[in-house]
């Protein structure tokens, strides 16, 4: 279902890159199947990071594989039972040596650092994705172990589950109710990391319905493997049946639910919220709502359900 | 460790690795091996002092960054007296200038000149600590201890941190008079003092640095 | 309470594992006591080992600590690799609590008790001898610095035993590891370990700064300094400057822990965002502190093993400083996810990208000194061609990761985790296998085998490859690191071959623990009584092996580059060796058990701190202060070493030397 790398926007440099590391491309290739990789992107944000992925690749296998080959061929040609080699054991300085081995590396930077430059400022997590349709806004919070999305304009909420329109950028805004995590939907696109009393700023976009399996990346106590979700992007339509499916049933998010919800559990199943209320994430941001209280003073078995087999 | 023969400058085509030293004690160039222990037990006194300067640099940083996170309580303005740290001020800065006579007093092997310096400048730095615990004290009393916010955390463990090496400070003062009194003026006692004169003006310098950032800006502020 | 929060209940009675290796821990250990004592070794290792206050000691010691460690962290890393190897759908054999403990232990135990007393040895045990001086500037402190090194080593293994280690990744990022998210004494073991081993890296480093910067033999300019020297320095330096931070730091989750402060907690203004800024202005100059002596030892072993000097000596040294300042630049790639914004972000990926320049003219540098050369390949050789290549790729995967835009996909993943093992398995400790092979005859008189030498390097270079090079695959395919468990069956395969790597570097290192008993075993086979085994050009080859404690009968006269390499030079020449000198006594500072008993009351202040046992800190403490003042109070801290001792030593190693002599001429007689 998938297409290989090398047809990406870089195309040109990549054969380079498949004949130099072995094992990395035969990886690629069998990447094929995978739906969490970071090579198949399904969005604007994440296809662009692929390519300055691959694009530096490029620019840095350059050099770098002539001068693997130049280590070993220089080491095996100079052994010392090499007899038709030119010895030259003073050898030690050359103005010409000096200005080329400072000079390639810093050309090299110079060209990676202009890259570096203008791909920070394209891809900037908080900037707006270019687009005509307007942005859904999505709250996110980290808690232990699990994620909760706050709809504000739908007045509605999800654990572990996040439902969007293909086609349209998403707006996140995210905060932690807890200790420190970091979003990410590896085919979307930016990670970007959650923390108590402040809110950092990601904008994403998928381009196509489909299912994204999303995760934590920052390692968040004994419950982190459990704290993964799924993204569906879904048609515009689709996304409006949701949320009225949503508003239909379901308990409500307010401070006493979510006071239960804080407590500390993994592999949450999804369940949506019918409401939210308003002004709930800003609470949580702004530390009105005080952090999740952390461990219970007794181990509690149902925290890891995992664990017990 | 000898000090060994000159050598011919004519093996160094570059001249890069001569200059300086110019016959006097610091050789810093190899050229006549290692100096004398005196200079090399005060060079590395400074580079600890360095880098205990670095330590404090972090608690400055974190003072700079929380010295708005008062989370509701008391900011430096409504909790500092400065008159109080004026005073403790005084003493430390005036306890630099007696551990300078101490030192003088040991250079020409004085004893009780040595002494009485130390004495005083003991007194000085006790004094100092004792004013500094009164003002801790009282702001825990009021519950403006370093528990109520980020910022009186940051304030405590900076100027506490100062006020621990002025501790350890008096104590290594006290053994210094306490050896001088047992051994007298020996080389490696010279050279103990010469460190512990160190560590003591340094301690004023960053006393300075708090004084002007902790409480001379948190007034204004 | 007299035990404080230390009951019976901290004992891992109800886990095996734990408990397992905890006692075969104790067994062994209790049975080397054991075997000191029954055979009477106890009083020469008291006397010429645990308070000698040699540097070339110290370094031995140092290095034989970071060994036995490796072992520790590598046991760790198995049961990490077979974990994840099993995990998939289900939890493994090791349940999440115990996992967190493993994986930050293992990255605790490697970073600071493998990498750093490794190189802290080699360069303790190196430098004074390279600078041709008899110790380094402070002796008695050299040896506090080892010995509270080893308590932070002894209170992480403690946690094994007693209670638990810190379960928040080796690095204890707030607010995890406040008191609210981490009651246990985990986090604590780690911050007391960490701030006493802390203490003695910067007391060692001090002396190594100050050794480099005042202590040297007559000559021995700057631009003289062979090239490990200078590598020395540029990472003392940063261990001066860094350190510092990292003792500030601890301090101050320490605060938050034990007092109720608010550095990083999620109430009371706490910043988060700052421990993160603070840890990495130490940490990622830790990371130049491993890699720099390393890239030192590359240049000695390469410049040596090519019988040539080093390619751009000058151009190595500039490279050298500009990565020792560069160092303190580029802390916030870390956390470029943090949401700093494009400037920020772009700003600092361009400083790390800048750290290549030098890097890659040091590349450049030593290929340059093979060129021309006569390459012998023996394994310390071998080991600095498998860190060419592999360095060179994790180099770029690093620089990979300092585009920001590439790091929002690939930041803690296990690219990342492969990443960084890249530089310091294949850069560091590389270098340190290198560094032991190649001074081990120096240190002890007799060379390693070389045929297990080479096989170690195989297992290790292949094993690396093997258990890496999936790791990167993995990362693309979106895993992140520290699961303890995960769902997706495409990663298995990947996650077998990577520990199928493992086992394959365990047979590197069995076989390096076999190279070890072999040489010892037919050490007088492996005899090198010339002192100068590989043909060497620096001053550590001019002095017998194992050195006199002296070092030098005299001080020798440095009149050029490649100091010793000029001696043997002029030899060669004149047909003979210079003139006899005129021998004196020696002055050189006595054995003191300072650093040892200093070290044993750190290790009962900082036990008694993390298990709240206020009376037995104060003991501590005091009795750590009452060991310096006794020290100070000694009236007779040097012993004379008589001139007709130093001339019986001297004329031995002549001897030798001459004997090697007349054999190089006769050979060349023969051609």
């Amino acid at each position: 279902m998938l297409r290989l790398s090398w047809r990406t926007p870089c195309a040109g440099t990549i054969p380079t890159f498949l004949c130099r590391l072995a094992l990395l491309s035969a990886s690629l290739t069998a990447l094929g199947g995978c739906s969490t990789a970071v090579l198949t992107p399904r969005g604007p944000v994440a296809s662009a990071e692929k390519t300055v992925l691959f694009d530096s690749l490029a620019i840095m296998l350059t050099i770098i594989v002539p001068t693997i080959i130049a280590t070993l061929a220089f080491a095996w040609w100079f052994r010392a039972s090499n007899t038709r080699a030119k010895r030259l054991p003073e050898f030690a300085y050359s103005g010409r040596i000096e200005l080329v081995v400072w000079a390639v590396p810093l050309l090299t930077i110079m060209f990676l650092g202009g890259l570096t430059w203008v791909s920070s400022h394209d891809l900037d997590p908080a900037k707006p994705l270019a687009s005509k349709t307007k942005p859904l806004e999505v709250q996110v919070v980290s808690l232990d172990w699990k994620w909760l999305f706050i709809y504000p304009d739908q007045q509605v909420a999800s654990v572990n589950e996040l439902v969007a329109p293909a086609g349209t950028p998403i707006h996140f805004t995210l905060t932690s109710g807890s200790v420190m995590n970091s979003f990410f939907v590896p085919q979307l696109g930016s990670m970007i990391y959650t923390m108590n009393g402040m809110s950092t700023q990601l904008n994403l976009q998928a381009d196509k319905p489909g299912v994204f399996d999303g995760m934590s990346t920052h390692f968040s106590g004994d419950g982190f493997p459990g704290m993964h979700f799924q993204m569906h992007a879904v048609t515009p339509a689709q996304f409006a049946t949701w949320v009225s499916t949503t508003r239909a049933s379901g308990p409500a998010l307010d401070p006493t639910s979510y006071a239960e919800l804080e407590k500390q559990s993994s592999n949450v199943k999804p369940f949506t919220y019918r409401a939210a209320t308003p002004g709930l994430y800003q609470a949580i941001a702004t530390q009105m709502i005080a952090a999740a209280p952390g461990p219970p003073s007794r181990p509690n078995v149902d925290v890891f359900p995992k664990s017990e087999h | 460790m000898s000090v060994a023969h000159p050598v011919a400058h004519a093996h160094d085509p570059y001249r890069l690795g001569h200059g300086g030293g110019h016959g006097s004690e610091a050789q810093g160039h190899g050229e006549g091996g290692p100096p004398s222990k005196r200079i090399i037990v005060g060079y590395g006194f400074w580079i600890f002092l360095l880098s205990d300067i670095i330590m404090f640099s972090a608690f400055f940083a974190s003072y700079a960054v929380l010295a708005g996170a008062t989370a509701g309580g008391p900011g430096g303005k409504q909790l500092f007296d400065i008159g109080n740290v004026g005073i403790e001020t005084g003493f430390l800065l005036v306890s630099s200038f007696t551990c300078g006579v101490a030192s003088i007093g040991a250079a020409a092997r004085k004893f009780w000149l040595f002494q009485i310096g130390m004495a005083v400048t003991f007194v000085l730095g006790a004094c100092f600590l004792g004013l500094e615990i009164k003002e801790f004290a009282g702001l825990a009393a009021q519950g403006d201890g370093p528990q109520r916010s980020a910022f009186l955390s940051a304030f405590f463990s900076l100027v506490g941190c100062h006020g621990l090496h002025v501790t350890a400070g008096l104590m290594w003062l006290l053994t210094m008079m306490a050896q001088v009194l047992a051994k007298g003026f020996r080389a490696d006692i010279m050279r103990r003092i010469l460190c512990f004169s160190l560590f003591w003006h340094a301690l004023d310098i960053i006393w300075v640095a708090v004084f002007t950032v902790v409480y001379l800006l948190g007034v204004v502020r | 309470m007299l035990l404080g929060k230390l009951t019976l209940a901290a004992l891992p009675l109800d886990q095996p594992i734990p408990m397992i290796a905890s006692c075969v821990v104790a067994l062994v250990g209790a049975s080397v006591v054991a075997l000191v004592f029954i055979k009477g070794w106890a009083p020469y290792l008291w006397k010429e080992w645990i308070t000698s206050v040699d540097h070339k000691r110290i370094g031995v010691m140092y290095t034989i600590l970071a060994l036995v460690m490796l072992l520790r962290g590598f046991s760790d890393a198995i049961m990490m690799r077979s974990q994840q190897a099993l995990a998939l759908h289900s939890g493994g054999y090791l349940p999440p609590e115990h996992y967190d403990q493993v994986f930050s232990a293992h990255g605790t135990i490697m970073i600071f008790f493998v990498a750093m007393p490794f190189i802290i040895g080699l360069m303790n045990f190196v430098v004074p001898l390279q600078l041709g001086v008899r110790d380094v500037a402070f002796p008695t402190l050299n040896s506090v610095g080892f010995w509270l090194t080893a308590t932070g080593a002894l209170l992480v293994n403690m946690s094994l035993v007693l209670g638990e280690f810190q379960r928040t990744g080796w690095l204890p990022y707030p607010p995890l590891s406040e008191l609210r998210y981490s009651p246990g004494v985990g986090v604590d073991y780690w911050l007391w370990a960490l701030t006493i081993s802390g203490v003695g890296t910067l007391v060692s480093g001090i002396n190594l700064v100050t050794t480099i910067l005042k202590v040297r033999a007559p000559g021995m300019s700057y631009l003289r300094m062979p090239m490990f020297c200078w590598t020395s320095l540029a990472s003392n330096l940063l261990i001066v400057a860094a350190f510092p931070i990292l003792t500030a730091t601890s301090a101050m989750l320490l605060l938050d822990r034990y007092l109720g402060f608010h550095f990083f907690t999620n109430e009371g203004g706490g910043n988060v965002m700052m421990f993160m800024n603070l840890i990495w202005a130490w940490g990622h100059p830790e990371v130049y502190i491993l890699i720099l002596p390393a890239f030192g030892i590359f240049s000695e072993v390469i410049s040596t093993f090519s019988g040539k000097p080093l390619f751009g000596y000058r151009s190595m040294v500039m490279a050298t400083m500009a990565i020792c300042l560069l160092a303190f630049m580029v802390w916030l790639h870390h956390f470029f996810t943090m949401g700093a914004g494009a400037d920020v972000n772009a700003f600092f990926g361009i400083t790390t990208m800048i750290i290549a320049v030098p890097t890659g003219v040091k590349v450049f540098n030593w290929l340059f000194t093979l060129y021309g050369g006569t390459v012998r390949f023996t394994t310390p050789i071998l080991w600095s061609i498998g860190f060419m290549v592999t360095f060179i790729i994790g180099g770029m995967t690093g620089v990979l990761l300092a585009v920001p835009p590439a790091d929002f996909v690939l930041h803690n993943s296990l690219f990342l985790v492969a990443h960084f093992h890249n530089v310091i398995i294949g850069g560091t400790l590389f270098g340190l296998f290198a560094g032991y092979t190649f001074w081990f005859p120096k240190a002890f008189g007799f060379k390693l085998h070389e045929g297990l030498g080479k096989a170690a390097f195989w297992c290790w270079f292949v094993g690396f490859y093997l258990a890496f090079m999936p790791l990167y695959v993995l990362g693309f395919m979106g895993m992140t690191r520290r699961m303890q468990s995960y769902d997706v069956p495409e990663w298995r395969p990947w996650l077998l071959l990577a520990a199928a790597g493992a086992a394959v570097i365990f047979v590197g290192i069995v076989l390096q623990i076999v190279q070890l008993v072999v040489s010892i075993r037919n050490r007088e086979f492996l005899r090198d009584g010339t002192g100068d085994p590989w043909d060497g050009r620096s001053l550590e080859w001019a002095t017998a092996s194992p050195p006199p404690v002296f070092n030098f009968a005299v001080l020798p006269d440095v009149s050029g580059e490649e100091a010793y390499w000029s001696i043997k030079e002029r030899a060669r020449a004149s047909h003979r060796l210079s003139d006899e000198p005129d021998y004196q006594d020696i002055e050189m500072p006595k054995n003191n058990p300072t650093g040892v008993i200093c070290a044993f009351f750190a290790t009962v202040m900082g036990f008694a701190l993390i298990w709240h046992i206020w009376w037995m800190a104060i003991l501590g403490l005091v009795g750590a202060f009452a060991t310096f003042v006794v020290f100070a109070w000694q009236d007779i801290t040097e012993e004379e070493i008589p001139a007709e001792e130093v001339a019986r030593l001297d004329r031995a190693n002549r001897a030798s030397r001459r004997a090697r002599l007349a054999e190089l001429e006769a050979a060349t007689v023969q051609r």
